[in-house]
């Protein structure tokens, strides 16, 4: 006689400890085999979009700053680039070698979270996540020399950003770049090689690259799979054209692609962070013209940006007055979350939560 | 059956209660012995028994609350934290708050709970973890009971705490304890298997079951006997108490707490005191049994020599605990069955030949031994890491080279300004 | 590849962390060994136990601790508001700039400006920092550089009412301004950790508008151009 089996399902978060937010899933397990999911969010949704239709362009930033809460410099660099897009400002050149520089960093610093954290869910006791814990410190403790606050920066405005950086800026930004590719290698070390790693991650959540690309997947997700995609490269904003970088591929698109691909980019940031250093020049950091009410002409406006997790865009439509009519993202976080489902269907109840921190989301951005 | 004189805890407190005329007693005992009159023999025996216990067991629950001490600290040290350092010198008194803390706590029992199973299984699960100790040699003569299946008992207690595992999940009606539950069943019955076989090319080389009998039969540590034997063993029982690699039982960032999740307060306590109880324990006899237990050079006594090599074997296992991820359960069942299973074989065979051929070795003779094992333990480390370990080299992926190909730095064909 | 080296490896960079010194920040007092206990004392190892035998035996049983302050930026957007009453007209561009609108202004006509002349006199001035962001927008909005942004972070409460800033705390609160917008406090090398700026001349200002500049500011350029609005 057959055993009598049935589907269990377990209700993961909105409070479980590697939902990496307020993130639920309903997921139906066979044994330890995961049969279904079902993503359900907006615990964390605070109407960003709608509030940004009764604020000014200013003031604005400082929603930015509040949705992909790790990685806000980008954020604020997105948002920033389609309002000067809008009203047509052009940024004087320092200020726009300083917002990448920030970027860069901003960069660095939610890879270093990313890679944590997914080493976190894979069961490392903290160790990975608090070394990492560490560089990201340094790097916020630049961000608050550079604007005086550590998460929500509020560092860029139309035309530039806020202020030059201070004179202690720099020596800290150089002993920060000559020390940080030991670091890497010191993860390299203590994680790459690993044979548990591998173990776990080789082979798992594999989607090809044409299902990522119908989904509209983006980021270092889509660049694990081989895509050659970043709009850095493509679309370059900025100054992105100015300077040399390469873009890490990986081509099995699992876990451990993913992983490896964000270590890499940490490099080529470092890389595109030094180039920037020897290109800026002393000058104006914001054009004196821009008033303190930006009342950009009627009109739509999109700019994508290659944030962290993938193409960042701000939707603004103007009808001329001093807050946009409509104001839209476009959150990596959410479409990347997409493909949840088809990635984990068949795969452990482990490896649940290792695939879920390997897209790399954050709640504040998925909800917004 | 062992002379219970050959304790030297026994005959303290025996001597000094009973005014016995045994041969054994005669010049020990404080105030020179017989502080119960003549006649009262029995009394005396069940008093050295309650007494010795009282202060073993205060003796355990001192040395859970240094290592959860002792864990934290070099965990915190491990990640380039301080670690507990602000109650008492050096956060010395840190897990007296965290017990006075966790007495205090409310005490949360779920509505769908089985009560009765859910109260039994803290206690289910502290009692093969406080047993284990009643056999453990803690140095030259101390120790409380030396029976002649010592390890036999060791290993059937010690399967014990998968009935108190799956009595919480039960109990608590909790769908990650279930998972927790059955996880841990799994693992454990199939850990039980290599880390019995294991332990039978030392008992091949000691002659006996009997603790104190492998410690004395120990002129050459057994790891570097048993090397293979050693590996398996330390790697089995990490696996039997939960430890990373192979904690998932209580995976955190999967099943929350696993079997614990609906715990709290003192029961919750007890399932913590017991496992650190029982990982305190096994590395005792991971010390009795491979690494020569109370053995060591003179002037230090035997006792010290005891603690220290379980404290190196405790720290050993918090640095794993702080350097690798968890496995996944499959894996782990694949490593016992496919790997530990086959290596313990192997051991087996490798040292029922050696002893054919050298049948009572004398110490140069077990160092030949030795060298044959070694030889055995890194070849088929090396073949079976060969066979079983991932297919795709980790190292080499992470090598720009192979794995990762950088798209060449061409500067972007698309020239735009900057954010226009 | 022999299996097993990566994990090795693994386990050799953590036995580097672990005999590397610890990077944390201990907050808000450290405890020192006898060697760091000598030092915060000025005095050598050996003097302290001569001298001081408790305070070295202290400092060995692990007692000993000396006061912290986590380093901070001089732009460091603090957790309370510096603001110059003398210098403050009322003008209420703050509490208009202030996205969330937390900033109340009650101001009556009368009031003399130190810097500007006639003004409004303020009557309440309420910032309430439990809502608060701390995006400094307010003092970037502020014309007179009246409003500057603080260098505090301790400033735990039970009661949210306690929270809101009041005139009256604003006026006696240490005047610890951050350099968060006042690039004429970073020229001067003004570090806020290390002296208050009671009086607002020593804060300086952005720009030191003559009266030529002025009456142009606010008399001639408010009648030809009437879109000039904030
Ligand atoms: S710092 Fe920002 S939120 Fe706070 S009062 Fe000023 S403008 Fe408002
Ligand atoms: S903007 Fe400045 S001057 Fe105007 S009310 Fe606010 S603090 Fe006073």
């Amino acid at each position: 006689m057959p055993l009598k089996t049935e589907p269990i399902t377990i209700n993961v978060g909105p409070q479980h400890p590697s939902t990496h937010g307020v993130f639920r899933m309903r997921v139906t397990f066979d044994g330890e085999e995961v049969i279904d999911v079902e993503p359900i969010f907006g615990y964390l949704h605070r109407g960003s979009e709608k509030l940004a239709e009764s604020r000014t362009y200013t003031q604005i930033v400082t929603l930015t700053d509040r949705m992909d809460y790790v990685a806000s410099m980008t954020n604020n660099m997105s948002f920033i680039l389609s309002v000067e897009k809008l009203a047509g400002i052009v940024p004087p050149p320092r200020g726009v070698w300083l917002r990448m520089i920030a970027a860069e960093l901003q960069r660095i610093a939610s890879h270093l979270v990313a890679t944590g954290f997914f080493l976190q869910d894979l069961g490392a006791l903290g160790t990975p996540l608090i070394l990492m814990m560490r560089e990201r410190e340094t790097i916020l403790e630049l961000f608050e020399r550079l604007c005086g606050a550590r998460i929500t920066n509020s560092y860029m405005r139309p035309g530039g950003v806020f202020m030059d950086a201070p004179d202690d800026f720099w020596p800290a930004l150089n002993r920060f770049l000559s020390d940080m590719p030991h670091r890497i290698d010191e993860y390299e070390d203590l994680i790459s090689g690993n044979e548990i790693v591998a173990a776990r991650c080789d082979g798992v959540a594999v989607v090809d690259s044409q299902t990522l690309i119908d989904a509209s997947v983006t980021g270092p997700m889509l660049r694990a799979s081989g895509i050659d995609w970043d709009l850095r490269h493509r679309q370059p904003y900025e100054y992105y054209n100015r300077v040399k970088f390469n873009r890490p591929l990986a081509t099995t698109s699992d876990n451990y692609a993913r992983y490896i691909v964000r270590i890499h980019e940490m490099r080529e940031s470092l890389g595109i962070i030094k180039q920037c250093l020897e290109q800026i020049e002393p000058g104006p950091v914001r054009p004196e013209t821009v008033p303190a009410l930006i009342r950009p002409p009627a009109g739509d406006s999109y700019v994508g940006t290659e944030c962290p997790k993938g193409e960042l865009g701000f939707y603004l439509v103007s009808d001329g007055g001093v807050a946009p009519y409509r104001c839209k993202v476009r959150a990596p976080s959410l479409i990347n979350l997409t493909l949840l489902r088809e990635m984990l269907i068949g795969d452990k109840l482990a490896d649940l939560f290792v695939t879920f921190g390997s897209i790399d989301i954050n709640m504040g951005e998925v909800d917004r | 059956m062992p002379d219970p004189f050959d304790s030297i805890l026994y005959k303290y407190v025996y001597c000094t209660l009973s005014s016995t005329d045994d041969v054994a007693c005669v010049g020990s005992g404080l105030f020179g012995g017989g502080l119960l009159p003549g006649g009262l023999e029995w009394l005396a025996y069940v008093l050295t028994a309650v007494t010795i216990v009282a202060v073993l067991i205060n003796a355990i629950l001192g040395g859970v609350l240094m290592m959860i001490w002792g864990e934290r600290r070099l965990l915190g040290r491990f990640q380039g934290r301080t670690g507990p350092n602000r109650w008492g010198p050096f956060g010395l008194l840190t897990p007296v708050a965290d017990a006075v803390k966790t007495m205090f706590k409310e005490d949360v029992m779920p509505t769908v709970s089985d009560r009765l199973v859910f109260t039994a299984a803290p206690i289910l699960m502290l009692f093969p973890a406080l047993l284990i100790y009643a056999v453990l040699p803690f140095g030259a003569g101390t120790w409380l009971a030396d029976i002649n299946v010592a390890l036999l008992f060791i290993i059937a207690i010690g399967g014990a705490n998968v009935l108190a595992i799956v009595a919480a999940a039960l109990g608590s009606g909790n769908r990650y304890a279930m998972f927790s539950a059955m996880r841990a069943v799994a693992m454990l019955i199939s850990y039980e298997i290599p880390l019995v076989i294991s332990l039978i090319g030392v008992l091949m080389l000691s002659g006996s079951l009997s603790l104190v009998a492998i410690v004395n039969a120990q002129t050459l540590p057994f790891f570097i006997v048993q090397p293979l034997g050693f590996f398996v063993f330390l790697v089995a029982s990490m696996a039997e108490l939960n430890r990373t690699p192979f904690d998932v039982a209580e995976a955190e960032s999967e099943i929350v707490a696993g079997y614990m999740t609906d715990y709290s307060s003192m029961k919750f306590g007890l399932f913590f005191l017991s496992e650190f109880a029982a990982t305190i324990a096994t590395s005792g006899v991971i010390t009795a049994v491979f690494l020569g237990g109370w053995h060591g050079f003179d002037p230090i006594p035997s006792q010290i020599w005891f603690i220290g090599k379980m404290v190196a074997v405790l720290a050993v296992i918090v640095w794993i605990r702080a350097s690798w991820p968890r496995l996944r359960i499959d894996q782990i069942m694949n490593f016992a069955w496919k790997a530990l299973f086959e290596l313990t074989l192997i051991n087996l065979v490798v040292s029922g030949i050696l002893l054919l051929i050298w049948p009572s070795p004398s110490t140069p003779e077990l160092w030949y031994m030795a060298g044959v094992n070694w030889v055995v333990f890194l070849a088929s480390i090396y073949i079976f890491g060969k066979v079983l370990g991932p297919k795709h080299d980790p190292v080499a992926a992470g090598n720009i080279q192979s794995g990762i190909t950088l798209s060449d730095s061409d500067a972007p064909a698309i020239p735009a300004g900057g954010g226009d | 590849m022999i299996y097993g080296l990566g994990l090795a490896k693994g386990m050799g960079v953590t036995l580097k962390t672990l005999l590397g010194p610890s990077f944390t920040v201990q907050y808000p007092d450290r405890r020192v060994g006898i060697m760091g206990a000598a030092k915060a004392a000025g005095i050598s190892t050996p003097g302290l136990i001569f001298k001081r035998p408790v305070k070295a035996l202290r400092a060995v049983l692990g007692f000993e601790r000396i006061a912290v302050m986590p380093t901070q930026a001089a732009r460091f957007r603090g957790n309370e508001f510096t603001w110059y009453e003398d210098r403050c007209t009322g003008c209420a561009s703050c509490a208009k700039y202030c996205p969330l609108g937390i900033i109340k202004i009650v101001t009556a006509p009368g009031g003399i400006n130190m810097q500007e002349g006639e003004s409004y006199a303020i009557e309440t001035f309420d910032i309430d920092t439990g809502r608060c962001m701390f995006c400094a927008l307010c003092v970037e909005a502020c014309p007179y550089d009246a409003l500057h942004m603080g260098s505090e972070f301790e400033r735990g409460n039970y009661v949210r009412m306690d929270l809101v800033l009041t005139k009256e705390d604003l006026i006696a609160a240490p005047k610890r301004p951050s350099t968060w917008f006042r690039p004429q406090m970073e020229e001067s090398a003004y570090s806020p950790f290390a002296e208050t700026l009671e009086d607002m001349k020593q804060a300086g200002r952005h720009e030191t508008p003559s009266v030529e500049q002025l009456t142009k500011r606010w008399v001639e350029d408010r009648r030809t151009d009437e879109s000039v609005e904030d």
